[in-house]
């Protein structure tokens, strides 16, 4: 890659559609995002560790990021067969629950909470037989992850269809023509070119987990210390017009969010050059 | 190690791919499949592979049935048009792909595997290459790797998928020379696909001709391009002039006019035909006078130079139709010919098939 900003091209309007961009990104983007940062810079040093470093707040992070962790590597494996059935079988009503596939997307992340609220609580569709196993959903760390498995189940199956997709025949053909079975073809072969999309995936499922806040407040009780996400937190502090806590939580989930956007981007980087080595 | 498909239909859906296809191949022997696309010899060696299933038929290799085996169990090395490399492997471990699925008790040890890929790398000369990944060869190269990793196996029957298809006309030449040389060497049993008549003929010890699902013609390069069995095998192997005519009930030979449309004489109470005389372009000769009776006027169109050989495309005159004629460049040289000139044309060898009215 050359670091070369502007070469001659025939597509004219380079610096104008570059400035625009540039702009936009400023309005859209960094402009709320250093407000953020300009809002805790009120607060002292001790004041933030304080407030970031409160059993409450840790108690939130471990919370929304472990069970985003394990929803999403939960959506790795489930999500990659879904891809894998849409893609290779053909069944009636598959275009159906290819369509489906997209609803966590689209759905008021209220209405999902709402809907997976009454599917799990005690005396639900689900929850009722749960119930006498011992097995509390709602209102609890489990809730929260069925929620956050809902909501980024679309990540992995659409960055992993378009790969299967794409995938040769005739590389499957040519294994088992050199003797691999089906099981050495799917580890030998197919894995390896799924893993990149597939962590791409993860990756995003695990970020969109992360964020998320409708679906999640309704079924997780919101008990302080067991089942209270680190952004219902933030929503308590505004509630309770302290901003500067408010701000200060945020800063750390941005901090962790934008490590995690740069990650999915080396990832997908990694990917689209592994074995272009020049 | 012999094959011997008997019998071999296959259809996708209501079309039919092979029509009761019969073959016999002798160990040690390199045939080639050829034929225009869609007639039906990638399906066949795709059957022979075990890739696809014939619907009717029985396939033998080295006198046991296979039909029903599957693909791992018929050790069949198989060569495609695309390659279809593992292109997160480098090309030592593309090689040693086959090697490595082994069960435990048949794998040889991973220091063996190592020198065997070596040895393979030596044989398709890419040594230099083993570390690389195939995003990083050409085209020619790839195919090599892929060649070097079918034979890993030590199959006991190569089937190649035109080869050499996706690559340039330069390469393709050097790369089937090569493979020859190669099946000398290993005096592997080998089928080779191919649409390209000039590589079926330079690298095969025989051909099969193939079209719309039924073997037209078997036999040794020379024989198909001297003495091709039907109109279509004619047409298919080199260029030709075609020209069409009648059979005719008791005309006398005085009558008969040259060609173009030739019209020949039946015995006594035979039923009329249609016929079509093909004509190679080389073998029809130009005369600026006229030397005897079999001969034709055309006016000359337009002469190509370039090249060893001088083509000259010319209009009958008495049937508009435009005919090729390739001449030597003394030949041409004598003649001394220009652009709208009128010239006598005489076919040396015409072969005639008789069509049967339906």
């Amino acid at each position: 890659m050359h670091l070369l900003l502007k070469q001659p091209s025939v597509l004219p309007g380079f610096g104008l559609t570059l400035g625009f961009a540039l702009f936009y990104f400023s309005l859209i983007v960094l402009i709320p995002l250093s407000g953020l940062f300009v809002r805790t810079s009120t607060l002292s040093w001790e004041q933030f560790w304080d407030i970031v470093t409160n059993p409450r707040a840790m108690a939130s992070y471990q919370l929304t990021f472990g069970a985003s962790l394990v929803g999403a590597l939960v959506n790795g494996i489930f999500g990659s067969i879904i891809a894998w059935v849409l893609v290779r079988y053909r069944f009636s009503g598959r275009s159906l629950v290819d369509a489906l596939v997209d609803l966590p997307f689209a759905l008021p992340t209220a209405v999902a909470g709402i809907t997976l609220t009454a599917i799990y609580a005690p005396n639900g569709w689900i929850g009722r037989y749960l119930e006498p196993l011992g097995i509390k959903v709602a209102f609890t760390p489990l809730g929260v992850l069925i929620a956050l498995t809902f909501i980024g189940l679309p990540f992995v199956v659409r960055t992993v269809q378009p790969v299967l997709q794409d995938l040769d025949k005739e590389v499957e053909e040519a294994a088992a023509t050199l003797g691999a079975n089906r099981w050495q073809t799917f580890r030998a072969v197919i894995v390896p070119e799924l893993w990149p999309a597939l962590l791409t995936g993860i990756a995003m499922a695990f970020a969109r987990a992360v964020g998320e806040y409708g679906s999640v407040i309704f079924i997780a009780g919101n008990i302080p210390l067991i089942s209270e996400i680190t952004p219902l937190l933030i929503m308590t502090k505004l509630e309770q017009y302290d901003y500067s806590g408010a701000t200060a939580l945020g800063v750390v989930m941005l901090l962790v969010s934008f490590v995690l956007a740069l990650a999915i981007n080396l990832l997908q980087w990694w990917s689209s050059t592994r074995h272009m080595q020049q | 190690m012999s094959i011997h498909v008997e019998h071999v239909t296959k259809r996708f859906g209501t079309f039919t791919v092979l029509n009761d296809v019969n073959l016999q191949v002798e160990s040690g022997e390199l045939v080639a499949l050829l034929g225009p696309s869609g007639c039906g010899k990638t399906t066949l060696l795709r059957i022979l592979a075990g890739l696809e299933r014939p619907d009717q038929g029985r396939i033998f290799l080295h006198g046991t049935e296979v039909t029903d085996q599957r693909i791992t169990e018929r050790r069949v090395g198989f060569v495609f048009q695309h390659y279809a490399l593992f292109r997160h492997m480098t090309v030592a471990d593309n090689v040693a792909f086959g090697l490595n699925v082994l069960p435990r008790a048949q794998r040889p040890s991973a220091v063996r595997i190592q020198e065997k890929v070596h040895e393979l790398l030596r044989l398709v000369q890419l040594q230099a290459m083993a570390d690389r990944y195939p995003s990083q060869l050409s085209g020619g190269q790839r195919q090599r790797v892929a060649l070097a990793r079918a034979l890993a196996v030590e199959p006991r029957l190569l089937l190649l998928d035109e080869p050499f298809g996706a690559l340039d006309a330069k390469v393709r030449k050097e790369l089937r020379r090569w493979l020859r040389r190669l099946h000398d060497e290993l005096h592997i049993t080998g089928i080779i696909v191919t649409h390209d008549q000039e590589e079926a003929l330079e690298v095969a010890d025989r051909v099969v001709v193939m079209h719309q699902g039924n073997v037209e013609q078997i036999g040794t390069p020379d024989e198909v391009y001297e003495n091709p069995a039907t109109p279509f095998v004619y047409q298919f192997l080199g260029d030709v002039n075609v020209f069409h005519g009648r059979a005719i009930q008791e005309r006398t030979i005085a009558n008969l006019p040259p060609l173009p449309d030739v019209d020949s004489v039946l015995p006594a109470g035979a039923v009329d035909e249609r016929e079509v005389t093909f004509v190679r372009p080389h073998d029809l000769e130009l005369n600026r006078y006229r030397t005897n009776s079999e001969q034709f006027e055309a006016t000359v169109r337009y002469i190509l130079t370039a090249g060893s050989r001088v083509r000259v495309e010319l209009v009958v005159l008495e049937s508009e139709q435009t005919i090729e004629v390739e001449l030597t460049k003394e030949r041409y040289r004598d003649l001394v010919l220009r652009e709208g000139e009128v010239v006598f044309v005489h076919p040396r060898h015409r072969q005639v098939f008789k069509i049967p009215q339906s």
